[in-house]
């Protein structure tokens, strides 16, 4: 009983300790950056992370091993050294690798439909919702029409033919 | 209710079925250009064959300095699409086309074998070890080709490799016009 219990208990660090060990093979794949200022690192960070690396298919900067997301890092991390504002580095960017390397962005004449097409199929989801709930809510009339014919068949298919159906 | 809105769910389907049917030859690697009608990006780096000389964007305009219409070609050695290309640059180059070759982050004496081995179709290469310019070029990837006006304003950009297909759709006639737009100056 106490063996079990005790080789559970090394099973479970064992466990444990594959799963620390396994997130921290993931970050080996992020290189090391030094900040001048540690109040850096968080907006690096960030712009890493809303940043598109250009020649892969939807990874962003932080996540792409490639060689140009590397250099794009360094380039981000050494603006952010330079002391440019988020904006200019994204600004930056952009003039260069053009909207298709932000996540997010700005409304312009290329991206009005990508931004406002949410809005827009809300607003016709809610207006086709409300028109189908408006019809519904109508009480329904059924409306009979039988005839004498009609009743009698009705009455030999119940097998009744003393009680009245219609009542 | 008119039945006629019975319709719009198959005329929603059919223009949905349009677009994605449109979709299918976009190529998802294109990159819009963001450098279409912007000059040359300023640099100063070394030739390749020179390390003690340093190119400008003055070299594109030619010993006269009247200035010429050129094609800047981004290759490497470790760029397969590269070894495809070459060849047809070679070509060009024998036909009098200018072509300025950036050689982008690559090894000098690799990239020099290179060049003695395969033909040079370059008039010079830009030594661009560190990508610094191809940062600024928007470069992703290898091989690129910008083609610039006797100005030094690029007009147009191919990403991936310059056949004679691609010559002839997308460079021929823009090429030819500028050329012409430069000699009647």
């Amino acid at each position: 009983m106490l063996a079990k219990r005790v080789s559970l208990r090394i099973f479970l660090r064992a466990a444990i300790a594959c799963l620390a060990l396994g997130t921290s093979s993931l970050f080996a794949g992020v290189d090391v950056v030094d900040f001048s200022d540690e109040s850096l690192r968080p907006r690096y960070q960030q712009l890493v992370e809303e940043l598109r690396c250009p020649k892969c298919q939807n990874q962003n900067l932080a996540d792409s091993n490639s060689a140009i997301s590397q250099d794009l890092r360094r380039q981000v991390q050494q603006l952010l050294e330079k002391g440019l504002s988020d904006d200019e580095i994204k600004a930056y960017l952009t003039s260069r690798y053009s909207d298709f390397i932000l996540y997010r962005p700005d409304v312009n004449k290329n991206t009005w439909a990508l931004w406002g097409a949410p809005v827009v199929l809300l607003l016709l989801g809610l207006f086709l919702l409300r028109r189908m709930s408006s019809k519904t809510s109508q009480p329904i009339v059924p409306t009979v029409t039988s005839n004498e014919r009609d009743q009698e068949r009705l009455r030999k298919l119940l097998g009744d033919d003393k009680g009245d159906v219609q009542q | 209710m008119n039945r006629l809105t019975l319709f719009i769910p198959l005329l929603v389907c059919l223009a949905l079925g349009a677009f994605l049917y449109s979709s299918l030859d976009s190529d998802p690697q294109e990159l819009p250009s963001a450098l279409i009608g912007k000059p040359f990006p300023e640099f100063s780096l070394p030739d390749l064959n020179d390390a003690e000389r340093q190119r400008n964007p003055s070299d594109f305009r030619g010993d006269d300095g009247k200035g010429r219409v050129v094609l800047v070609n981004v290759w490497a050695t470790w760029c397969y699409a590269c070894r495809i290309e070459h060849h047809f640059l070679n070509i060009l180059a024998e036909q009098g086309v200018a072509i300025v070759g950036l050689n982008y982050k690559d090894d000098r004496a690799m990239a020099q074998d290179w060049l003695t081995n395969r033909g040079n179709p370059y008039l010079f290469s830009i030594f661009d070890a560190e990508g610094t310019l191809g940062i600024d070029l928007g470069v992703y990837g290898a091989p690129e080709t910008y083609l610039l006006d006797a100005e030094g304003v690029i007009r147009h950009r191919r990403v991936g490799v310059v056949d004679q297909r691609v010559w002839d759709e997308e460079f021929h006639a823009l090429y030819q016009q500028l050329t012409d737009d430069a000699d009647a100056r």
